[in-house]
């Protein structure tokens, strides 16, 4: 995989991949987001855990501007995506970003879904984009489904198709939301290893997860989040089985016990 | 027990009086006269070519200008409705809230009468012109909220799929939304043209002349001029062959839909 940024020419002056800083959100009145200091280094894969209504999916959705922060900064590479005149689609074209019900696009085949951006986005031409599509489907092991529509396809094989979809474009870095909450059991781990060869190449990675042992394996660092602030974070190993917070301790024992 | 011997008698009883009353109408009918006055086969074979060619013609371009019309307005009205600039949407409510409001006939008055008053004898061009520009307002009014049903019945993620993929909203919505919502309303688009058939019958007030005259118009004129009503059942006929299989494709469709084809 060629990634689009290239060999960096001083790795100390580069800016974190992700970099948030005093992120706010509300929904109305409700306070979603409470003051996040976050960072994503480059090649760095950070995972997100913490309960249902914790903020992790807001943040994550923050990061692309799917969800509009209602004060702080998110910078990009250095850039700061919230200033007034930035060009924020040409931006989303460097973060991949993979979503729980997959929303792949029923109307278009596989095929379809993996050249459309790339043609009327980055207007690559049409042999270019099929080539860039049969390599990265390759990648996730479905080059054989190529003309099938997703809605033949299985839960784990749409998820794939998306993590494809997201890959073709070429993206500096890959945003996960949930991306194995919504497929049977049986599934999950088709999806897992594709994740996981990606973060073995060096793809940057925020993955928001209920999947602990992915954490545990894949993860360079884990953030602990509750009630829209970050609690606590730190390896794998260390936040995992000695969290030093009673909210952490809490959260943990309740998914281990399932 | 008592209860349903009841029951039986008084159905019997709407038996035996439907059956007095047919009958006493199939005795006491004129059907002679009748079938004169309806369906003259003579009339009706003098008529035949004409009405096909022209009166069934006519409607057709009627109902296609107006629909045509009536569709790329009623897209751009329905995402105007949608559009986050507040004055957009109160400029596409209001327009849909007045044509629906309004009867078609006055509209088609107002365009074809009304306009050429107001703009000192400009009028909309074309002998189609004017009853097309009035049927294709109106209907943009309704299509434009079916569209826009349609747009927000196709599930959210797939907008917040195909920006995340850095496309604009424009884009997202003319590639990825729009071409789901349309699928998604095939039914009621269909009964819109039903109904947009059925309506040119009303552009006969603009005087349409013995060339633009579309099915209703010609009827009638053929019906005064021979004193016979077989010319309204021909019409009738060409109606039901156009909008029938309309709506049976219409039923079809939505059947399909509901089985689910995803």
């Amino acid at each position: 995989m060629t990634g689009a940024s290239g060999p960096p020419p001083s790795p100390a002056a580069l800016p974190p991949a992700i970099d948030i800083r005093d992120l706010h959100k509300y929904f109305g009145d409700l306070q979603v987001l409470k003051g996040i200091d976050f960072e994503v280094a480059l090649r760095e894969v950070v995972c997100v855990i913490g309960p249902s209504g914790s903020g992790k999916s807001t943040l994550l959705r923050c990061v692309n501007r799917l969800e509009e922060p209602t004060s702080g900064q998110i910078l990009i590479e250095g850039e700061d995506i919230c200033a007034p005149h930035v060009d924020l689609d040409r931006i989303r074209t460097r973060i991949g970003m993979v979503f729980q019900q997959f929303n792949l696009f029923p109307h278009l085949n596989v095929l379809g879904n993996l050249t459309i951006a790339q043609r009327k986005v980055l207007g690559r031409s049409k042999p270019a984009a099929q080539a860039k599509a049969r390599e990265v489907l390759a990648k996730v092991g479905l080059l054989d489904k190529i003309d099938e529509y997703p809605g033949r396809l299985s839960g784990g094989q749409q998820q794939r198709v998306a993590i494809a979809r997201a890959l073709a474009m070429d993206p500096d870095m890959m945003l996960f939301d949930e991306a194995t909450s919504a497929l049977d059991p049986e599934l999950v781990g088709e999806v897992l290893a594709v994740m996981r060869s990606l973060a073995e190449e060096g793809m940057t990675m925020m993955v928001v997860t209920h999947e602990m042992g992915f954490a545990r394996k894949v993860a360079d660092r884990v953030v602990f989040m509750d009630g829209g602030v970050v609690v606590e974070e730190g390896a794998p190993a260390a936040l995992l089985d000695e969290p030093t917070h009673e909210r952490t301790r809490r959260f943990l024992r309740m998914v281990h016990e399932r | 027990m008592e209860r349903r011997t009841r029951i039986r008698l008084t159905r019997y009883a709407i038996y035996a009086a439907t059956i007095l009353v047919v009958g006493f109408v199939a005795v006491r009918a004129d059907w002679g006269s009748l079938q004169e006055a309806f369906l003259d086969p003579e009339i009706f074979a003098e008529q035949f070519w004409d009405i096909l060619t022209i009166a069934a013609k006519n409607t057709l371009i009627y109902t296609l200008l107006g629909y045509t019309l009536g569709l790329v307005w009623g897209l751009v009205l329905a995402l105007m409705r949608l559009s986050t600039i507040t004055p957009y949407r109160w400029f596409a409510t209001t327009y849909i809230e007045i044509f629906r409001g309004i009867p078609l006939l006055l509209t088609l008055l107002i365009i074809g009468y009304g306009l050429p008053i107001a703009l000192n004898g400009t009028k909309v061009p074309g002998t189609y012109g004017p009853g097309a520009v009035a049927l294709g307002v109106v209907a943009a009014a309704y299509l434009a909220e079916t569209i826009r049903a349609g747009i927000e019945a196709v599930p959210r993620g797939q907008m917040e799929a195909a920006r995340s993929l850095g496309m604009s909203y424009g884009r997202a919505m003319a590639t990825i939304v729009i071409p789901q919502a349309f699928r998604i309303i095939v039914p009621p688009l269909t009964n819109e043209l039903v109904l947009l058939i059925k309506d040119t019958s009303l552009v006969s007030v603009l005087g349409t002349t013995q060339l633009t005259e579309e099915l209703t118009k010609f009827a009638r004129d053929n019906a005064s001029s021979t004193f016979n009503s077989t010319p309204y059942i021909a019409a009738a006929l060409v109606y039901l062959c156009l909008t029938v299989p309309l709506t049976r494709l219409s039923a079809t469709l939505e059947k399909r839909g509901k089985r689910g084809n995803r």
